[in-house]
């Protein structure tokens, strides 16, 4: 056990975890990683290339080495660094990227030949013979790489998405941020405080300094309470903000519920999007290592991680630990391990005159090398007097601190080097309305942050027009760190630089040698900085040794800038439970209700959810069920909600010339009381969208479109209402929703009609095809009757409010009992279009001119209006391809829609092809397989037989030409 | 990002749809001689400038106004916005 | 230097003493015959092209960063040959084959990687244009697998099944797609081009196109002028920009796209799969990570960075189709500007300005044609003529009235 005395845990509580099926105890206030150090553990994961043994780096975010799968079964979840997972009783963790025992890994063997695995070597080999690469060894890397496993089953917790609005955002609650955020709370300002960690407090928490001549904590928590206690602030502890976005958008989660067992009736994660008026960044800094062969070493640790254990978690990776610094901020961790009763064996820091600050011995030197495979046993140490190796289990490293400012680079602006702190600092360029605070804008000291942190708020409130006051901050050290740069200790062995990814400062060298210098390249050759890392521990020294190996100075080498996430963020959350059935909103018809009770299955229609067919007991297949809706229909009378179909209702004097420039037919010349079918091209001339235009009054129209249109229509429309003539006096607005309309098609359409209208009279001399009305039916509903059809027959469309839309499907199924009426769903709806040769998606593919659907003369020439101009270009003239119908001529062959159509004896290939078939179906009517399909000049060759081919699933077919009318071509159904 | 719409206020952009250049106002007369040439220019030409650019927006999800935003494409700055029915009726996107 | 297995035994058992640099870093010259402008993928291999199976010389790229820092250096790695019209499939399907043998051809393994694409249908007509799509591809040489339901249980057990908004139909499967390492393509493409010679200069941005006449003679870098006979344009993202410099204005506007990419993880989904109820598309690198897109932002931006509800909207797809991983964490977004054109489809073509050539307009899947459209932009800078797979990709066909439009949807570019 290496617990140590005081820390910021709760003794008086034991909690139990697992980590590779043993057991241990840590407390309240522990990491796994804590937890596990103080349990002696030092061996916690394995490296991604070579295997190697790693332990614990970091305390923090950045951690390159301590990835566990963390939870079992479908909760899961690989790759967890264990400094961020909060313990919890019960809390089960696997290390991970291992075949054998984490103690003896057989991939490790990758290790023994890490020569061969040089930066970039794969790139150069197993290219012979080529279909070794898919087989044998891209199998082999695949299984190799990779880190943790995915359980392979649905996440079964619950996630959020949430909307935030502030006047300042302090990311960060370390010394900078909290005197912001008291800065920002006591001016009155809307503010929002996040953290990473489960408590505020940041670097206060991990440093043994006093502010006012009390502990750190005591301010802080004083802080924390005066925050907690104001309505305008609202704390969110265990939440990054990993990503800032334009006009002061900042993404963040929040772990609501990661460190319970399950998180019950919570959500695991909240997404935030915050907007936030301003914001301040204060997100400290990371500490960087420096270096040598074997660092790598499990035992071997950033400097001030060490100390945030022993200070913050009571913990200790070792009773005997060495440091390595090339700054005074190393010897505080001497200072404060020691004070813990932990030994310390030396501290080496290679500075001159380098003088001990307390009671441990100081080597000026050099660290060269380490020892113990799976945990530390000793290092090597060059001083002036030669080489020596010094006993320790654990080693703490600083190189200085990179100010972590990832988030002031996310609008992609480069962070500046600073020669003085010997540090890159924020870009100046950043996100609009950062300001950055604290370690990350170079003042790391206690007491410079504190300042820094009031200052940033006052300055960022300023330019919202909100005046500030720094508040009394405590009295706090300041010390400088008298950094001498040291990037890496020169030397034959592997020195690790980024350690998840396994890149050293050989790869750097060699990446130089064959002319992988820019910075890019040299990340891409070596996969330096890909790691779940990103990085953070890696990318500033690899660009300091790629500068001393160009000899330019590492601003002219390059700098690296950071995109989004600042850490991973899980996929559920950002998913945010938009998932599974609630992936897209489902809009239900008037008649859902109603068309459920008759059994109706139903089929997703884009948004919609509508009736497909209505089986009926006995009926085996679903064609059995279509055929007699279709039959039925055509024999008596069927109902179908066709309420999908978009409807604008267009008012006013220039309705109808708004509607002559909308459509490529004409609309102003519709007499009131009549329907027109209409066409509307895309501007580019192809065909886009039709449907039927209704004129109700003299300024009133009703246009429909199709299902799929309804909204861009309507788009399309408001744009040309108001960007291309609003001189025009003309109103619009959709009402799909707010109309429920029924289809009633059949010889018995009429019949069942008289039954329901309230004195109107329906006779074919008063209402013809065609027509349209206002009026009132089963005694004072108001009602639109459009006598249209799209079936063929007769037929007609009745609107109602959308809420008697379920009363009318059982009025007019209950009035026409006798008369057979029959619910036919979509599926009943295609065939008979498709045997009435009318287009629908399939046909109207965004593809198609007015010309190829046999509708090119509707594009009228003596009027200007959408499309017109276009469809007249010479390649859309050219098109021959047009609308015609296809019947086998063995009646018992398929017809396929997507079948390529080529002339019989001619090869198929690209160059012979002569078309396609859009649509089919079994026509009960025909008693064949029927399709439409665009042909090559089908209209001259009626009665030819063509082949339909379908490589895809093995079927030629001989198919005859005939017209796109199976049924009454002369029209004489919807006439009668 | 966030819309400063002329009657509503900052207004979240996923509320709108985007269509793209505002010299989309200033379409030809169809009826003109050479009315295909200037269609072709009007209905597939770019500038696509790397700066400020004006551009149409639709607020679909909210009141169905279009409006001429000026944004930088190189930043994504908004500099302002109008309803593009003024623009318009003042003569069209210069 | 050719590489082998044999040479990384033999350089790792002497030190690694002996690798050179993949590529020289030569000093611009005053002149040469063909300057292509953008050293990204398409510019590497059109160079390469140029000089390997057109026997030219005098050749430079001039990129205004580093090598490979065009899109080919941030997509999601797809190559695949499964488009519709007669006007891309031909294309599409060059460059498949090209990318069958390309390690071998330039020598460098970018890990060209067969393991299918599976486009899956979630209605009857999205599958019978699926159909329609897979009948061309084998019409025209590729190969096309329509798969039922329970095919593509078979293939992918772990997508949402039983639970979805939009039931999966079916797929529209081609094994011969999958991915490549978008950085090996273009070093591949670039050591291939400089060891025939081509000068590869970084850091040299075109600030000017020199035209006299109506006919281009050079260009204006940052380095200083430089002299050509001919000028080809690849700079996809910045087409619009450069091309401006001649005067010109293209049916191109510039978007960006977002890609992702997950944390390692052990082997998890076996090639690409796309969505057909919502933008998303995924695959696995070698490395472990999810490699993952969908829809563009949607705005004119040169900004290289998306914002956040692209990045939920995304990200909902992946969970809806595949809600197995959740628990994996997205590691990085980042951003690309790219040439949306008015139909979707490239442009490869010659340009008013004599002399001066342009390949532009790519769209998502600039990745996938690479090799063929640098062999076919090699082909007209050396022959004047169009290659005869890359005929349609004509800068006139907007005007003419010959647009590509694979998914109908007409001059907006957001929606292609």
């Amino acid at each position: 056990m290496t617990r140590l005395a005081g820390g910021l845990i709760d003794r008086a509580r034991n909690l139990n975890f697992t980590f590779d099926g043993r057991t241990y105890a840590g407390h309240p206030g522990d990491t796994l990683a804590s937890a596990l150090m103080a349990n002696g553990v030092r061996l916690v994961g394995r490296s991604f290339k070579y295997h190697r043994p790693r332990g614990v780096f970091s305390a923090g975010s950045e951690e390159p080495n301590a990835l566990v799968e963390l939870r079992s079964g479908a909760r899961k979840e690989p790759n967890t660094r264990a400094t961020m997972a909060e313990l919890y009783d019960g809390l089960e963790a696997a290390s991970q990227n291992h075949v054998g025992p984490l103690g003896f890994d057989l991939l490790a063997v990758n290790d023994l030949f890490s020569p061969f695995f040089a930066a970039g070597f794969y790139y150069k080999t197993f290219m012979w013979p080529r279909a070794f690469w898919e087989k044998l060894y891209e199998p082999a890397i695949r299984r190799a790489a990779g880190l943790g496993s995915l359980s392979m089953q649905p996440d079964p917790d619950t996630y959020d998405k949430r909307f935030l609005h502030c006047d300042l955002l302090v990311i960060g609650g370390g010394a900078a941020g909290l005197s912001a955020a008291l800065t920002a709370a006591r001016a009155g300002a809307r503010v929002i405080l996040a953290d990473e960690d489960f408590c505020l407090g940041g670097r206060l928490l991990a440093e043994s300094h006093l502010l006012d001549d009390a502990p750190a904590t005591e301010w802080v928590a004083r802080v924390q309470a005066e925050l907690a206690a104001l309505p305008n602030v609202r704390i969110l502890p265990r939440t990054t903000v990993f990503g800032a976005f334009d006009h002061g958008v900042y993404g963040a989660v929040e772990r609501v519920a990661d460190h319970l067992p399950q998180p019950g009736a919570q959500v695991r994660q909240t997404l935030w999007r915050i907007t936030a008026r301003g914001a301040v960044l204060a997100a400290g800094a990371i500490e960087r290592h420096i270096p040598f062969q074997n660092n790598d070493r499990p035992g071997i640790m950033l400097a001030g991680a060490m100390r945030a254990y022993a200070n913050r978690w009571a913990a200790s990776p070792a009773r005997r630990v060495a440091i390595f610094t090339n700054n005074d901020d190393g010897h505080r961790t001497a200072l404060d391990l020691a004070a813990k009763g932990v030994e310390i064996a030396a501290v080496i820091d290679p500075r001159e005159g380098v003088r001990t600050q307390g009671d441990y011995p100081v080597i000026a030197g050099l660290v060269e090398n380490a020892k113990g495979r799976l945990g530390l046993t000793a290092i090597k140490v060059a001083a002036r007097g030669g080489s020596q190796w010094i006993d320790c289990d654990a080693l703490g490293v600083s190189g200085g601190w990179n100010p972590n400012v990832h988030l002031s680079s996310h609008h992609r602006g480069r962070p500046v080097w600073d020669a003085a702190l010997q540090a890159f600092l924020p870009a100046k360029d950043g996100p609009p309305g950062l300001v950055c605070a604290g370690a990350v804008a170079g003042q790391g000291g206690t007491a410079a942050a504190l300042r820094s942190g009031a200052d940033a708020a006052v300055v960022a409130l300023a330019d919202l027009g909100i005046t500030a006051h720094a508040p009394d901050l405590p009295r706090a050290e300041d010390a400088a760190q008298n950094l001498h740069p040291l990037w890496h200790v020169p030397g034959k062995g592997r020195a690790w630089v980024d350690f998840q990814n396994d890149v050293t400062v050989k790869d750097i060298t060699l990446a130089h040698q064959e002319n992988m210098r820019p910075v890019e390249h040299l990340k891409r050759w070596t996969t330096l900085g890909m790691a779940t890392d990103q990085g953070k521990t890696a990318n500033v020294t690899a660009l300091a040794v790629m500068s001393e190996l160009t000899g330019k100075p590492i601003p002219e080498t390059g700098t690296t800038i950071f995109r989004p996430p600042y850490s991973g963020v899980s996929l559920s959350v950002l998913g945010g439970g938009d998932t599974g059935p609630h992936f897209r909103p489902r809009r239900l018809t008037p008649t859902h209700e109603w068309a459920r009770a008759q059994g109706a299955v139903f089929v997703e229609a884009g948004p919609w959810m509508r009736a497909q067919y209505f089986p009926r007991p006995g009926e085996t297949t679903w064609r059995e069920t279509v055929d007699r809706e279709v039959l039925a229909t055509r024999k008596g009378v069927g109902i179908c909600d066709v309420t999908t179909l978009g409807k604008v209702d267009v008012q006013g004097p220039d309705a109808g010339e708004f509607l002559d420039r909308i459509y490529a037919n004409a609309m102003k010349s519709l007499r009131v009381g009549m329907v027109r079918y209409g066409l509307m091209l895309r501007e580019d001339g192809t065909a886009w969208d039709d449907g039927t235009c209704a004129r109700l009054g003299d300024a009133h129209y009703v246009v429909t479109t199709t299902t799929a249109n309804a909204g861009p229509v309507y788009r399309h429309m408001e744009f040309c209402r108001q960007c291309l003539w609003p001189e025009l006096d003309v109103q619009l607005i959709s009402t799909t929703d707010a109309w429920a309309q029924i289809a009633v098609a059949g010889p018995n359409a009429r019949r069942l009609l008289e039954r329901i209208v309230d004195g109107f009279d329906l006779s074919n001399g008063a209402f013809p095809f065609m027509a349209c009305a206002e009026l009132t039916v089963c005694g004072g509903l108001r009602a639109r009757l459009f006598r249209i059809s799209f079936s063929g027959e007769l037929a007609y469309e009745i609107a109602v409010p959308a809420r008697y839309g379920q009363a009318l499907a059982e009025r007019l199924m209950e009035q026409g009992a006798d008369l057979g009426a029959t619910p036919y769903g979509t599926e009943a709806l295609g065939v008979m279009r498709i045997e009435k040769g009318h287009a629908a998606g399939n046909e109207l593919n965004g593809q198609t001119t007015a010309q190829m659907l046999g509708l090119g003369r509707m594009v009228s020439t003596r009027k200007d209006a959408i499309g017109a101009v276009m469809s007249r270009r010479e390649g859309l003239a050219a098109e021959r391809r047009v609308l015609v119908g296809l019947q086998p001529v063995d009646a018992a062959d398929p017809v396929v829609a997507g079948a390529h159509l080529f002339a019989e004896g001619a090869p198929q290939d690209t160059s012979s092809d002569q078309g396609w078939i859009s649509s089919a179906c079994f026509s009960p009517h025909v008693g064949s397989a029927i399709g439409l399909g665009f042909l090559m000049d089908g209209a001259a060759r009626m009665g030819e037989v063509v082949v339909g081919a379908n490589p895809l699933q093995g079927q030629t077919v001989r198919l005859r030409v005939v017209p796109a009318h199976f049924i009454d071509p002369e029209g004489e159904r919807l006439r009668d | 990002m966030l819309i400063p719409h002329p009657l509503l206020g900052l207004r979240d952009a996923q509320e709108f749809t985007y269509l793209g250049d505002a010299a989309l106002l200033n379409r030809p007369d169809g009826m003109a001689e050479g009315a295909e040439a200037a269609f072709a220019e009007y209905v597939y030409l770019r500038d696509n400038p790397a700066g400020l650019h004006r551009e149409l927006w639709f607020h679909e999800q909210g009141d169905r106004s279009w409006l001429v935003v000026t944004r930088d494409t190189t930043t994504h700055q908004i500099l302002g916005a109008e309803l593009a029915r003024d623009v318009k009726l003042k003569g069209g996107a210069a | 230097m050719h590489f082998s297995g044999l040479r990384v035994i033999r350089e790792a058992l002497t030190g690694h003493k002996g690798w050179k640099p993949l590529w020289r870093n030569p000093e611009p010259q005053p002149a040469y015959d063909y300057i292509i402008v953008g050293g990204g993928g398409h510019g590497l291999a059109t160079a390469y092209y140029l000089a390997k199976a057109f026997g030219r010389a005098r050749i430079a790229v001039l990129e205004k960063s580093w090598l490979g820092s065009g899109n080919v250096g941030r997509n999601t790695t797809i190559i695949r040959s499964n488009y519709l019209l007669p006007g891309n499939e031909p294309f599409y399907e060059f460059s498949m084959k090209l990318w069958e043998g390309l390690e071998q051809e330039f020598n460098f393994n970018a890990m060209v990687s067969q393991r299918g694409i599976l486009n899956l249908c979630h209605t009857d007509a999205q599958r019978d244009a699926y159909r329609r799509r897979g009948n061309a591809m084998l019409l025209a040489g590729a190969d096309a697998e329509l798969l039922d339901r329970e095919g593509v249980r078979a293939m992918a057990p772990f997508l949402n099944f039983d639970n979805a908004r939009f039931p999966i139909k079916g797929g529209l499967l081609q094994r011969r797609a999958g991915t490549a390492r978008h950085d090996g393509v273009a070093w591949g493409y670039a050591r291939g081009a400089d060891m025939q010679g081509v000068d590869l200069i970084q850091n040299c941005e075109v600030t000017g196109l020199r035209i006299k006449a109506g006919r281009v003679c050079g260009v204006e870098t940052t380095r200083g002028p430089i002299a050509a006979g001919k000028v080809g344009v690849a700079v996809a993202g910045a087409s619009s920009r450069v091309m401006a410099m001649a005067g010109m204005r293209l049916p191109i506007e510039s978007h960006v796209l977002q890609a992702f990419v997950t944390e390692g993880l052990k082997p998890t989904i076996p090639g690409v799969i796309t969505f057909g109820a919502g933008h998303f598309y995924v695959s696995q690198s070698d490395k472990g990570g999810l490699v993952f897109g969908g829809d563009i932002d949607g705005y004119n931006s040169y900004a290289q960075r998306g914002n956040l509800p692209v990045i939920e909207d995304v990200t909902e797809g992946g969970m809806a189709l595949m809600p197995m991983i959740g628990r994996a964490r997205l590691l990085r977004v980042w951003g690309g500007a790219i040439d949306m054109s008015m139909d979707g489809s490239p442009i490869i073509d010659r340009t008013p300005v004599e002399g001066l050539y342009l390949n532009a307009g790519w769209c998502y899947g600039g990745f996938k044609a690479t090799p063929a459209s640098g062999y076919a932009f090699a082909h007209l800078l050396a022959t004047g003529r169009p290659h005869e797979t890359a005929a349609a990709y004509r800068l006139d066909r907007f005007a003419r009235g010959h647009v590509i439009d694979e998914k109908g949807v007409g001059a907006q570019p957001n929606l292609h």
